[in-house]
């Protein structure tokens, strides 16, 4: 049994039982650590589609044990090039679900938690369970969420360091046809996903009135059905890419079009593509891109090297061409930033805050509007707004926190900040002094 | 990091049920916070009102209803939805005009011909640009970005009955075939 285990996991012991000149600082080699990363390591995997398929394999060769995957979507035909833990009798079925089943049928020992489900409709807290977020999405606004909710654990000293065990590492993965990256995210550490939002580029967008007057490619036709065409016809029933009876009539409808500006070139799979904004996937830059994933997770966790600082880019599609850049972090960023740090009585109303953001050095801020996890607290504009919310400001801050010791709040306003008038947006972390963090429902604070 | 994550889950293991100091509810996302600072640093004409369908802590939702007090839409009001996105300001708010208008630059189902709400978005724009936009296609109707192409047909050449259209329109009745209920 003993000489079966090392030989299964004889690569992995050449990383993990030798000390080596490019380790982590806080690397301690041997069989210990093999067992611990077994044993204690519970990895969460987002997505099981391209990149998800090959992650969730990765991993689960790489020695971890613990796995979790998550993905709403059903199996779909065209999936089966390269996501290849489906095969056609799964189509229709959950991904999460048959990927699990696949790779704890060929990897011994490994288990695997599969949820079928939308990441918004999992409590906070059940991200808090996995010591690190692996990301095989294909959308900014999912990333953007993850990456809201681990940096939301995130922590800060009072010298505004990170508070190493509040840190949620996430390893992310992207392709886009030949081309994909790489990134290692450590919030408050390394730059998060809105630290460098820029690199994502805006999506290409055509005038409304090029398709509806002056359509000259097979694009503009397939985005008049899909944008103009059909809200004529089906008055107030929305278009959803994922029936495909609407998929059919849009397609029919911009094959028409073409005919009648005598334009080439639409067909059924470009409507698809035009339509839900897809570009093909290439299961080689995947597996790439999934395995530098996976090997910087197993670097995260063991120490066994240093991990990638931060980003690396690969380009496939002429030659190849991959590059590692350290980008810096947004300090004042306001998802993973450490805000600014300020004590408060829990006595003190929104109103009496308003004005301490005025006197603050660090803050200078006039006309400031509040916003908390809570909800919207005060706006000073406009109108309509401000006067639902002027309640708020006789109420104790501590009242309208949720009554915990501490937790973050947004505000913005106009500073005065380097002699200099400017619109101003910034996180705070609020430390109520004299709460014993525990909400008391017998007590009563008058306001 | 193993270390760290052991002794994490130990204290897991022994302390199920203790009552974390931080709060977990959940945060605003980036576009919502950015939201919040676009719409209280609204500075609208008094011809521009906005208002929140869903509450104080829907902003995300909103409508804009603009009366132009000049050109050939003067004193009609017309209502815009405004719908943003999670991942704002990186796409634009996505508008339509729930007015039925007579417009060579709105569609009769209300899509807006607007470049900054489309090709030309940028991050560093904002809520009170994107209405503004809208209020200068109230002052400066554009015969040359149509999507009502009868309408810009007229306006381009026979603004007298442009102006005679819109009138009809905006006090509730017909041009050509189509209907306009009353928005003055």
């Amino acid at each position: 049994m003993d000489a079966v285990d090392v030989s299964k996991s004889r690569d992995l012991d050449k990383l993990l039982l030798r000390h080596g000149n490019l380790v982590d600082p806080g690397f301690s080699p041997g069989p210990d650590l093999r067992d611990d990363i077994r044993e204690y390591v519970k990895i969460l995997v987002v997505g099981a589609g391209g990149l998800g398929c090959e992650l969730l394999k990765d991993l689960a060769l790489s020695g971890f044990r613990n796995l979790d995957v998550i993905d709403m979507d059903r199996i779909e035909v065209t999936n089966l090039n390269r996501q290849f833990l489906f095969r056609l009798e799964d189509v229709g079925k959950p991904k999460a679900e048959v990927a699990a089943k696949r790779v704890m049928e060929r990897v011994s020992g490994v288990e695997i938690v599969p949820h079928f489900s939308r990441i918004e409709d999992k409590e906070i807290e059940f991200y808090n369970d996995f010591n690190i977020i692996a990301l095989g999405l294909d959308s900014i606004e999912a990333r953007k969420y993850i990456n809201g909710v681990a940096c939301g654990f995130l922590e800060y000293n009072d010298d505004d360091t990170p508070k190493s065990q509040t840190i949620k590492p996430m390893v992310d993965g992207g392709t886009e046809g030949f081309k994909g990256h790489a990134r290692v995210i450590m919030p408050g550490v390394t730059p998060c996903f809105e630290c460098t939002i820029w690199l994502f580029p805006p999506q290409v967008k055509f005038p409304l009135c090029t398709l509806a007057e002056t359509p000259r490619n097979a694009a503009h036709c397939i985005e008049y059905a899909h944008l103009i065409k059909w809200d004529e016809v089906h008055k107030g029933k929305s278009f959803d890419p994922d029936v495909p009876e609407h998929m059919q009539w849009v397609y029919d409808e911009a094959i028409r079009r073409a005919e009648l500006f005598g334009i080439p070139g639409v067909t059924y799979s470009l409507t698809q593509g035009v339509v839900k904004n897809i570009i093909p996937a290439i299961a080689s830059t995947n597996a790439i891109i999934s395995s530098a994933c996976a090997l910087e997770t197993l670097k995260i966790v063991s120490g066994c090297s240093k991990t990638l600082t931060n980003y690396l880019a690969y380009n496939g599609g002429e030659g190849l061409y991959t590059k590692v850049t350290d980008f810096p972090r947004v300090n004042d960023c306001l998802v993973c930033g450490p805000g600014i740090l300020i004590e408060l009585d829990t006595s003190v109303t929104l109103s009496k805050f308003i004005e301490m953001l005025e006197e603050h050095p660090k803050l200078l801020l006039s006309k400031a509007s509040v916003i908390h996890g809570n909800g919207n607290l005060y706006m000073q504009a406009p109108p309509v707004l401000e006067e639902m919310l002027r309640g708020n400001l006789s109420k104790p801050l501590y009242d309208l926190m949720g009554r915990v010791q501490k937790d973050t709040i947004h505000v913005s306003g106009t500073s005065l900040l380097n002699e200099q008038k400017q619109s101003f947006s910034t996180k705070l972390r609020v430390l109520f002094k004299g709460a014993d963090g525990v909400a008391d429902m017998d007590t009563a604070i008058g306001a | 990091m193993i270390g760290l994550f052991k002794v994490k889950e130990k204290q897991r293991e022994q302390a199920q049920n203790a009552t974390r100091g931080g709060a977990s509810v959940k945060k605003q996302s980036a576009g919502e916070l950015r939201l919040h600072k676009d719409i209280s640093e609204l500075n609208l004409p008094s011809s521009c009102t906005i208002s929140f369908p869903n509450g104080k802590d829907d902003l995300m939702n909103f409508e804009v209803s603009i009366k132009p007090d000049d050109g050939y839409y003067q004193n009609g009001t017309f209502v815009f939805t405004f719908q943003v996105s999670p991942v704002y300001p990186h796409e634009a708010p996505k508008v339509k005009c729930k007015t039925k208008v007579y417009h060579p630059n709105i569609d009769l189902e209300g899509n807006v011909c607007l470049n900054i709400l489309r090709e030309d978005w940028k991050p560093v724009l904002n809520i009170n640009t994107v209405i503004y936009g809208l209020f200068h296609l109230f002052t400066e109707p554009n015969s040359e970005d149509p999507l009502n192409h009868d309408a810009a047909a007229v306006l381009r050449d026979n603004p007298k009955l442009f102006e005679t259209n819109v009138r009809r329109a905006m006090t509730g009745g017909y041009v050509g075939q189509t209907f306009f209920p009353r928005c003055i």
